[in-house]
């Protein structure tokens, strides 16, 4: 098939399941907090809120958009564009799954296989700063404005720890394209134990892992960094003067920027879409698995729920779970599906740590950010890169 | 096409370069520098050289540019104060300008040799430009890194000064 239609179309399937999991995201966050606190969550727009994001859209959609007369006007546009652009970007170079044949078509589950990818995913994220940055200086108000100098402040600082963490696996890899790394953790240590880069000699990379997504949560703005938008001081941040769509911009690009961050550490330490376990051992059929337990669970408390509704919705979802079940035991999906779950699974188990360390921790304050990347941080990834450097150059 | 995106860049990178000049404001300033950094990263990549491309976005538009931008937020600099160009200037400035451009063009129609460059030439990847640094490279590496640290002390004795 013409490549550029091969691209075309790969790229409207990663943007779509892409802008369908940012929108989803903030469900799944508010569900899981809320657990985290025992309150309900989203729960009036359709069953458990699942039409909730839809609603928040069409919220944001119609409301006025504001435009302060005091703003400088070209940058104070200008800023949730690029915001976004460059959180969305990010994506295009990260590696889903290995290479497939699609009905005689033989393409990477990647849009491109940049032999530069880590460095322009640390490119692409280091431009994202000028959105908050720009955003907070434009709206000419004093608590915009320091919430971007503070936004400016924390990424260079833990840009250094970030880089020097993802520096170490790339030691082991020896590569800097997504797809090489990837394809590095490919097999078993000890026929069990997957070669993942956490568990790869001869230095795992634990500490890298834990350096990573520390200052990865603080590049991403994320409690407990949130510094740049500390409402009990700064109002909102950096986006106090946006309204509508570019308060909306700006919300998807933090998203994203999470996003990013779970498919980072996925790929890197995590192993990619490599099983964790060896397929002679049943890792193919995990999946199906998985999914006929849980609608088996549906169907169990289906027959015997006491709400009258219960004992015809519960069988329906019963039903959806048997269907993906069924799905992954086909033959022919599996070869693309089975990469895919993987994937999705150890990106959301980030995720779900990323979510759980909100509902956990509280704010830092300003100077304890500081020395803790400078003074903690900073040293301690220095430390793991040279060791990791030793003992590859002595192996 | 490679020329037709080389002209685009380069066209946007000397724009850019001219729109850092222009700016009345010190931050719409740093953004065109931006620009003209984001143009450059363009170039090289058009050249082949992916790496340096990559190290550039990175370094200058992701990390310096932000430090610019920080300083200027932070100082809270305002708009620059036009002042009527003296008489000398406004007479000699043309003249020195055409002059400049006109030793530039000459001096650059020298440089290039026989070679002429092509686009997509340029092959080394990470390693060749790592190997490069620490071979070849080495003593400049190590002087401009002390360099650098020399800086940074001299910054360090300077703030502290007026603390106490």
């Amino acid at each position: 098939m013409n490549y550029f239609v091969l691209s075309l179309v790969k790229a409207a399937v990663v943007a779509g399941a892409l802008l369908t999991t940012l929108a989803y995201l903030q469900w799944v966050e508010r569900k899981v907090l809320a657990h985290i606190q025992a309150r309900l969550g989203p729960w009036r727009v359709g069953p458990h809120g699942l039409l909730q994001p839809l609603a928040d859209v069409i919220k944001l959609l119609t409301k006025e958009d504001l435009l302060p007369p005091h703003v400088n006007k070209p940058l104070f546009l200008a800023a949730p564009f690029i915001a976004v652009t460059t959180a969305l970007l990010t994506v295009a170079v990260i590696p889903l799954g290995p290479e497939v044949r699609v009905g005689g078509v033989v393409t990477a589950m990647q849009l491109a296989d940049l032999n530069i990818g880590v460095l322009f995913v640390l490119a692409v994220s280091s431009l994202g700063v000028y959105g908050i940055v720009l955003a907070g200086w434009a709206s000419n108000n004093k608590y915009s404005l320091l919430g971007g100098l503070r936004s400016s402040a924390q990424v260079i600082s833990y840009e250094l720890p970030l880089a020097f963490a993802i520096v170490a696996p790339l030691l082991l890899a020896n590569t800097l394209s997504l797809r090489g790394i990837v394809e590095n953790q490919g097999g078993y240590l000890l026929g069990v134990l997957p070669n993942w880069h956490i568990f790869q000699g001869p230095w795992p990379q634990l500490l890298s892992l834990a350096i990573f997504v520390v200052a990865g949560f603080a590049e991403v703005n994320r409690i407990p960094f949130d510094l740049p938008e500390a409402e009990n001081e700064l109002v909102a941040g950096y986006h106090t003067e946006y309204s509508s769509m570019k308060f909306a911009a700006f919300f998807m690009a933090e998203y994203a920027n999470i996003l990013t961050l779970c498919l980072m550490t996925t790929v890197l330490f995590l192993g990619g879409w490599h099983a964790p376990w060896p397929s002679r051992l049943g890792s193919d059929y995990a999946p199906a698995l998985l999914f006929g337990l849980a609608g088996a669970a549906a169907l169990h408390y289906g027959l015997r729920a006491r709400r009258r509704r219960d004992r015809k919705t519960l069988p329906a979802v019963a039903a959806v779970w048997f269907a993906a079940a069924a799905v992954f035991l086909l033959p022919a999906a599996r070869a693309y599906l089975l990469p895919l779950f993987w994937f999705g699974l150890k990106t959301a188990l980030v995720m779900f740590f990323v979510i759980w360390v909100r509902g956990t921790l509280p704010r830092f304050r300003y100077d304890q950010l500081m020395s803790f990347a400078w003074k903690g941080l900073f040293p301690l990834a220095l430390a793991n890169l040279f060791l990791t450097g030793l003992l590859v150059a002595l192996s | 096409m490679d020329v037709i995106l080389f002209l685009i860049f380069a066209v946007l990178a000397v724009g850019c370069a001219v729109n850092v000049v222009l700016q009345p404001h010190p931050i719409a300033s740093a953004v065109s520098l931006i620009g003209v950094m984001g143009s450059l990263a363009v170039l090289y990549l058009l050249l082949g050289a992916e790496f340096v491309a990559a190290a550039q976005v990175i370094v200058y538009a992701g990390a310096v540019m932000v430090l610019f931008i920080f300083v200027i937020m932070l100082l809270n600099a305002g708009r620059e104060e036009r002042r009527g160009r003296s008489y000398v200037v406004r007479l000699l400035g043309l003249p020195l300008l055409v002059s400049l451009l006109g030793l530039l063009a000459v001096l650059a129609r020298g440089l290039g040799g026989d070679t002429a460059v092509s686009f997509g030439n340029f092959t080394a990847g990470a390693g060749e430009v790592g190997r490069a640094l620490f071979t070849r490279y080495l003593l400049p590496f190590e002087i401009t890194s002390l360099l650098i640290l020399v800086a940074i002390l001299g910054a360090m004795v300077l703030g502290r000064k007026e603390i106490d």
